[in-house]
């Protein structure tokens, strides 16, 4: 099991990382970064569950060696497992519910659009990128360059009156 | 002082309301503010004229040496009276200038005074931080006055172009302001004054400082905004842009020269741009045709004249400055003001269309003359008061070795003088020019229609003038009331006194000078204007400036396109490789040979290890939707296995719930959704993508070895059994932590979960989630089942498979349903109060339970879900989010902290002593939020998507019928 106790005044408190429970977490990392750079929303879903299950499983192998459920009270207390990154990791379970739930809304909202539940290219950056293409600048330049033309016109009869006068 | 400051505010929040009860009056109303001010001011004639200050000090951020300083001198006495005076003027201008049915009314009102304010507490300020923030307050009331008309382009761009410019400047003086209170320890210009900073960094600390001052009093190179900020209504123009805020530049500079004139730079910087400025804004103002950009220009060029005299540093200088700063502010807003009477009454500004007005507006013509007089520099009105002490001033300077103290080489002097003498030979020609445009009988122009001017209309420039005409006398009095400013300056090489007649010398020559050359080259006007035109020049700091915004705008567009792709897979990429590359290469670099490393804790995580590596694989590679969910559930239920080995039974238990729930919502969601992905070839991307991951993958494997090995300190939660036993009252040390020692964040898990669920509700149902609860009793039975009576009063348990067709029913789901359902709400309910003492909590029951509802629709049908559950979801949510809310801020109210728990014991006899622990009341609350985020789940994925496919079908079946897909 475990190679030491929690606390031996030998190893300071260093813990041994389980080999085990790292490659199964890294693992599921790893697939689910594959997945989530799908376009499929059902895809990314799921891979983001199972980046967040591996995430969740590295919070116990941060939290120390296995022990015993740490329920004051059933066990020394020496020999429970480390609560408090066991209360962080309930949260995020219960939260990645609730992600789970609104991409799911989110890829059924897209297939009613749009047939598929594809994650589509931002419209507005591609027409952004249109016109750094075209060497063009944004609408809100657009309004000061067209006030400077007909400030420039203006000048020039300005000029041509000042000749005549 | 403050106190005028903030009724200025105050009564700017009141303009809405007193413009609807007095329409375009409302001016006369809000201008009693401005005028208390002015009160005030001329009541501390006494005080000031004596030497004394008024001072008022208020610490605010004494970390940052940041205090609310107020503090009145000679100086700032001045500006308050002419930005109150002033401003007391143009706002019962405004009541005649406007028209009662103008939109725009209210906002222009409460503006205009907000302006006021701000620029008295800037004149006020000591603190040259607090000077910063009223500084930058002018500027933004300045773009939202110049913008008035956002209708209108020319005056949205005018009013950018001044924000850009003005803050521009503003924001290298707050460094020069920082860097200068770093240096001297203080941020009161006096106490600046009095000692000031000397070496490289203070002089670059006061360049910063003058970028500021120049750019708000649009001096060379950045005159250009101030004509564009004609855009604005007349009034805007007469007591911002001439009178008032455009002085700021020269305030503050006419405030730090007693300390700083020396320093090196100053006179450099300022009095070479000043007199460019001066000269350029006369010559341009006399190619103008817009008697109100003739103006414009002239301000500028006048600001140039009045940076120049304050810079010098003479008490000659300062005296002329002072009489000069009076002189402008008076005649410049009469001018302004009665072009905002010629532009109402003929609706033209153009020169080329104005003719006659002198015989059809007399008073208004008489009022022009005095204050255009003034401009010029003619006897006997007080801007030739001013000029002849400027004169006077600057030839002491340039005739006394050592430049009257102030170090101005002679050259440089002589320089000065003919550049000031130039200057005012323009502007002896503009004023002609103007008083031509603007009321001369011109031939060949037909004779503009006037409306009659209002008594009241005209009133403002009136007495404008009449001060402009009194003051020239007063020549003695005003030195006398200025003599304490004076006396922050030595002892000049003569003694400066304002005087109508200082009797024969060099400086009246100079101004006969002027005065000839002046009228000469406006009676030579068309010569000199084919003069202008040939020496025309094309370069122009605007096009700079607008150049610069465009290049400004172009290298956003690129760097935009160039960025940000539109693609969420790009940016994760993006993401993921910069973790990579810069943690990633400290991890490789900090990897030691030993590593602390075991195998496992206990075998069997192993064999769970390897099967969901299995499961993780082959979801990558599932085609069809519903396997890999399945997949991914595997890998859930094995990471839940894993969690009950690591010895976290609270884990796994809601693990497993959360899986299955998520399981259930996938089914109910994939239905509606194809059965595979969309098929995409074996690109090049994908093997990126495997790559990508496997790098990601063996990355947290490196970091977690390394940070699992570099662990040096016992846990926190070490601690944690005591006070948990103790405070928390409860055995659970997962239950403490999540409801008392860190129940903040399940109070923001809670609302998370009430704000997905609420996203989930609005993206299904669109319109409303009030979907309507049907009991069955409400609804008509399908023809194909047999009509068993049923009336609210009878109760049928399960009565929701009726409403469903025969071949949709499922007698096992039924059945289970039968055995199942109260044993799982049974079993929610021993969780939630156990939960404190053993496996369990609220979340966990609240799963349970919205399982338990899962098992009834499932059996039953969306009737039966409203059979099992009667009530909105949302309700149900909010309610408990109120529960949650209501414990964690009961222990106030006796006194205790917010989420503090406290431990009560009931005597119930026979039925024992429980004991329950405050918190779990807030524990009640989560369970809510969780069953009514399950019961929302069941509503739309379930019910709604149910009637969705329903209708659809219905359709199929009667194509005519049609309609839209929803």
């Amino acid at each position: 099991m475990c190679t030491g106790p929690v606390g031996d005044p030998d190893r300071g408190d260093r813990v041994s990382a389980n080999l085990t429970l790292i490659i199964t977490a890294s693992f599921m990392i790893g697939c689910g970064v594959y997945l989530i750079l799908e376009r499929s929303l059902t895809r990314v879903l799921v891979g983001l569950i199972m980046l967040g299950n591996g995430a969740n499983l590295l919070f116990m192998v941060a939290g120390g060696p296995a022990g015993k459920p740490p329920i004051i009270g059933t066990a020394p207390t020496e020999e429970m497992a480390d609560p408090l990154p066991q209360a962080l990791v309930l949260t995020a379970i219960v939260i990645a519910l609730g992600t789970t739930a609104f991409l799911l809304a989110m890829a059924h909202r897209s297939w009613q659009l749009n047939g598929n539940d594809d994650v589509q290219d931002d419209l507005e950056d591609a027409a952004i990128r249109q016109l750094a293409a075209t060497d063009d600048v944004s609408d809100s330049h657009e309004l000061s360059q067209e006030a400077s033309a007909e400030e420039d016109a203006e000048e020039e009869v300005y000029e041509e009156e000042g000749a005549e006068q | 002082m403050l106190a005028l400051v903030i009724a200025h505010f105050a009564i700017a929040g009141l303009s809405p309301a007193l413009t609807r009860l007095l329409g375009r009056r409302v001016f006369l109303a809000l201008a009693t503010v401005p005028l208390a001010t002015l009160v005030w001011a001329l009541a501390q004639t006494a005080t000031i004229r004596d030497g004394g200050s008024v001072v008022r000090t208020i610490s605010w951020l004494p970390s940052l040496d940041f205090d609310i300083a107020l503090r009145m001198d000679v100086l700032q006495w001045l500006m308050v009276l002419i930005v109150s005076g002033i401003g007391v003027l143009v706002m019962a201008y405004c009541a005649w200038y406007f028209d009662n049915d103008d939109p725009s009314l209210a906002r222009f009102a409460g503006v205009f005074v907000s302006f006021a304010g701000a620029m008295l507490g800037l004149v006020l300020s000591d603190d040259l931080l607090l000077l910063y923030v009223f500084w930058e307050l002018t500027t933004v009331f300045s773009y939202l006055l110049i913008g008035n008309d956002p209708a209108k382009r020319a005056s949205r761009l005018a009013a950018t172009q001044a924000l850009v410019v003005t803050t521009l400047g503003g924001l290298a003086m707050l460094v020069g302001i920082l860097m200068l209170g770093q240096l001297s320890g203080t941020h009161r210009a006096s106490e600046l004054i009095a000692d000031p900073p000397s070496g490289a960094m203070a002089t670059a600390a006061l360049v910063l400082v003058l970028v500021g001052a120049l750019s708000k009093s649009a001096l060379i190179p950045f005159h250009f905004w101030l004509p564009g900020a004609m855009a604005a209504p007349t009034p805007v123009s007469a007591y911002l842009h001439a009178a008032s805020m455009v002085k700021a530049g020269v305030f503050l500079v006419a405030l730090l020269a007693p300390g700083f004139a020396l320093a090196a730079g100053w006179h450099g910087i300022i009095l070479t741009l000043g007199v460019l400025t001066m000269l350029l804004g006369g010559w341009r103002a006399l190619r103008q045709y817009d008697i109100k950009l003739l103006l414009a220009y002239g301000t500028v060029s006048q600001l140039g004249f009045l940076l120049t005299i304050f810079a010098i540093g003479t008490r000659a200088a300062a005296l002329a400055g002072l009489a000069m700063l009076l002189a402008h502010a008076l005649f410049k807003a009469t001018l302004f003001l009665v072009v905002g009477i010629i532009d109402k009454s003929t609706g033209t500004r153009d020169l080329r269309e104005l003719s006659g007005l002198a015989r059809r507006m007399p008073v208004v013509f008489a009022t022009a003359v005095v204050a255009a007089a003034s401009m010029a520099g003619l006897p006997p009105m007080l801007g030739f008061v001013g000029k002849e002490s400027v004169f006077a001033a600057l030839l002491d300077v340039a005739s006394t070795t050592g430049g009257d103290g102030t170090g101005i080489a002679s050259y440089a002097g002589w320089l000065v003088v003919v550049g000031i003498v130039l200057g005012s030979v323009l502007t002896m020609a503009y004023t002609l020019r103007f008083l031509w445009a603007a009321f001369a009988t011109k031939e060949g122009v037909a004779p503009a229609p006037a409306k009659p001017v209002p008594a009241g209309f005209a009133a403002a420039p009136v007495v404008l003038a009449a001060l402009t005409l009194g003051l020239g006398f007063a020549g003695s009095g005003l030195t006398r009331l200025f003599e304490p400013h004076l006396a922050l300056y030595p002892e000049g090489a003569h003694h400066a006194e304002l005087a109508l007649w200082h009797g024969l010398g060099l400086p009246l020559a100079l101004s006969g000078i002027v005065v000839l050359i002046g009228v000469f080259l406006f009676v030579k006007r068309k010569v000199f204007a084919q003069f202008q035109a040939l020496t025309s020049w094309t370069w122009s700091t605007e096009r700079i400036y607008r150049n610069g915004m465009r290049s400004l705008d172009r290298a956003a567009v690129e760097v935009t396109g160039t960025t940000q792709v539109g693609s969420v897979a790009a940016y994760l990429t993006f993401i993921l490789l910069v973790v990579l590359a810069l943690p990633g290469a400290v991890m490789v670099a900090n990897f030691s040979g030993s590593v602390d490393v075991i195998a496992w804790d206990h075998p069997a995580q192993a064999v769970v290890g390897a099967i969901v590596i299995l499961a993780a694989l082959f979801t990558t590679r599932s085609r069809r939707r519903l396997r890999a969910v399945l997949l991914v559930g595997v890998t859930g239920y094995g990471t839940a296995m894993l969690f009950l080995l690591h010895g976290a039974p609270d884990l796994a238990l809601t693990q497993v719930l959360v899986e299955t729930t998520s399981l259930v919502v996938f089914v109910l969601v994939l239905r509606r959704l194809p059965d595979y992905f969309t098929d995409r070839p074996l690109s090049n991307r994908r093997w990126f993508r495997m790559a990508l991951g496997a790098a990601v993958g063996l990355g947290v494997a490196g970091f977690m070895i390394l940070a699992t090995n570099a662990r040096s300190q016992p846990p926190v939660s070490d601690g944690f059994p005591g006070p948990a036993l103790e405070f928390g009252g409860g055995h659970s040390m997962i239950s403490v932590i999540l409801l008392d020692m860190r129940a903040w964040d399940t109070m923001g898990e809670i609302s998370v979960l009430v704000a997905a669920a609420t996203g989930v509700a609005s993206l299904i149902f669109l319109d409303t989630r009030m979907s309507g609860i049907r009991r069955v009793f409400e609804i008509p039975y399908p023809e194909t089942v047999e009509k068993i009576p049923t009336a609210p009063g009878r109760r049928v348990w399960l009565p929701g498979p009726r409403t469903l067709t025969p071949d949709r029913r499922s007698i096992i789901f039924e059945v289970i349903t039968r055995l199942m359902f109260h044993t799982m709400i049974v079993l929610s309910i021993y969780l939630l109060f156990a939960g404190h003492n053993h496996v369990g909590g609220g979340f966990a029951a609240g799963m349970v339970t919205g399982l338990a509802l899962v098992v009834r629709y499932l059996a039953g049908g969306r009737y039966e879900l409203d059979e099992a559950a009667p009530v909105d979801a949302g309700m149900l949510m909010g309610t408990g989010l109120f529960v949650a809310t209501a414990s964690a801020l009961a222990p106030m109210a006796f006194g205790g902290a917010v989420l503090q728990s406290a431990e009560l014991t009931f005597h119930l006899g026979p039925l024992g002593d429980p004991h329950l622990v405050t918190s779990t009341f807030f524990d009640v609350g989560v369970y809510l939020v969780v069953v009514g985020l399950l019961l929302d789940l069941l509503r739309t994925f379930g019910s709604r998507l149910d009637r969705q496919i329903l209708r659809e079908e219905r359709e199929a079946e009667t194509p005519a019928a049609g309609g839209a897909r929803l």
